[in-house]
């Protein structure tokens, strides 16, 4: 497993140090069409920092990150134009509604139409909460309303961490058969959680940190 | 699906910023409260003789209209830093020096224009005569769209820093002083009679190199903190 793989998101090779803590100790990793990646470990092992170094948000100081055969470095633009990014915070304004969240957020990256906007909040079960300032939406609602933004920008890699704190049980299911529905259509999603996946009709491939 | 274009992802952002600024506008009368405080309190320091107003009106204003807009500066990335918005500008694919520009551009017309716009009324209580009062404002115009592009850099660069307001202070202000000298000039030059042109035309020069090159630096900055 030494070459970048020719498709999809590949990582070789990664060691990155945070302060005097070598936390990732050569770490490799291969996300492909249709597949979903789920990095797991115990608290403080480095998956967000592995997720952040995929997204090119850190730079490894040592290694690779490859999309599509080559490094990440030279197609930036390609890159951030195919995949999306959701940390640990939700990236909600507080002072604006769920509708001129998704508006402002996904509309600086591609043409939306308000009818888009309300079925994807629909899909995900908040439509009611559209012209609610997201600050008094509760956890698993600005969780949902953050994860309609993914769907809407409709890109083929989706990097997730903990996708599923804060929502309930039903919330768990349908974020879990969206994921589903995207690797099969042929779209690729990496996300670090600490409970088991069930996403129906597809196996996770489980990539461990420790 | 059709990608947007600059012009529109920058009005996008700019309509944004706006509405979060007038959504949260005890944040956006700030500078312009301080701005008057200042400005009120030193007739009743120094001496309400007009003609000794009159000889440190120039200095009084701008040291005043300064400060005030560096008050806002900290605010500039602070809470699109903290809740992940930032981390989304700079992957959504549109350049991050067009972003900062805009951003740099909305922080102007929440912070500085305001203090532009009442500029004239603080410098009519100085007693600065009515025929200077086009300076003040031109100056003043000038001069904060310097600090708001030039002060972008170092917001950008301490966003990573606990506190870092002090330390935005220390990096912003000794840049300016030369916006502050030529700014503080043109209106004493102007209240005295003389024409105001040279430092006038050296402070949009100014403007113009931190408009150019600013937003590169912010961008690079952004990057930095991000890690």
């Amino acid at each position: 497993m030494d070459a970048l793989h020719p498709e999809g998101l590949s990582a070789r090779g990664i060691h990155v140090w945070r302060g005097d803590r070598h936390v990732l100790r050569n770490v490799a990793i291969d996300v492909l069409q249709g597949e979903v990646v789920h990095v797991s470990g115990p608290n403080g092992t480095g998956k967000t920092t592995l997720l952040r170094v995929l997204a090119g948000l850190l730079p490894a100081e040592q290694g690779t990150v490859g999309w599509r055969g080559k490094p990440l470095d030279g197609q930036r633009d390609e890159f951030n134009a195919e995949f999306v990014y959701v940390g640990h915070e939700n990236a909600l304004k507080g002072d604006l509604t769920a509708f001129e969240n998704l508006h402002y957020s996904v509309g600086i990256r591609r043409h939306l139409s308000v009818a888009e906007i309300e079925s994807t909040l629909d899909l995900l079960g908040i439509l009611r909460c559209r012209d609610l300032p997201a600050r008094v939406l509760s956890a698993g609602q600005r969780r949902r309303l953050a994860m309609s933004r993914v769907l809407l920008l409709g890109a083929s890699l989706w990097v997730l961490d903990e996708p599923f704190t804060n929502l309930d049980v039903a919330g768990v299911a349908l974020i879990s058969s969206l994921i589903g529905e995207h690797a099969g259509r042929g779209g690729m999603a990496v996300l670090a959680a600490h409970q088991g996946l069930n996403i129906p009709g597809l196996q996770a491939r489980v990539s461990e940190l420790n | 699906m059709r990608a947007t274009g600059l012009l529109r992802a920058g009005g996008l952002l700019y309509a944004r910023d706006l509405k979060l600024a007038f959504r949260r506008w005890e944040q956006l009368t700030q500078p312009v409260v301080f701005f008057l405080m200042v400005t009120t309190l030193f007739p009743l320091a120094l001496s309400p003789e007009l003609s000794q107003l009159r000889q440190v009106a120039a200095g009084v204003v701008w040291v005043a209209a300064l400060l005030s807009a560096l008050l806002a500066l900290e605010f500039m990335f602070r809470s699109d830093y903290e809740d992940g918005t930032l981390e989304q500008l700079v992957l959504s694919g549109q350049p991050l020096w067009w972003l900062s520009l805009v951003k740099a551009c909305a922080h102007w017309t929440v912070s500085g224009l305001p203090l532009v716009l009442i500029s004239p009324l603080v410098a009519a209580s100085l007693s600065v005569p009515a025929h200077a009062q086009w300076t003040v404002i031109a100056s003043l115009a000038l001069g904060t769209g310097i600090l708001s592009f030039l002060g972008a850099v170092g917001a950008a660069l301490t966003l990573g820093v606990r506190r870092g307001s002090v330390l935005l202070s220390l990096l912003v202000l000794p840049l300016t002083m030369p916006a502050l000298i030529f700014g503080a000039r043109a209106v004493d030059m102007a209240i005295m009679g003389d024409s105001p042109r040279g430092p006038l035309l050296l402070l949009s020069a100014m403007l113009i190199l931190s408009v150019s090159l600013g937003p590169f630096a912010t961008s690079a900055g952004l990057k930095v903190s991000m890690e």
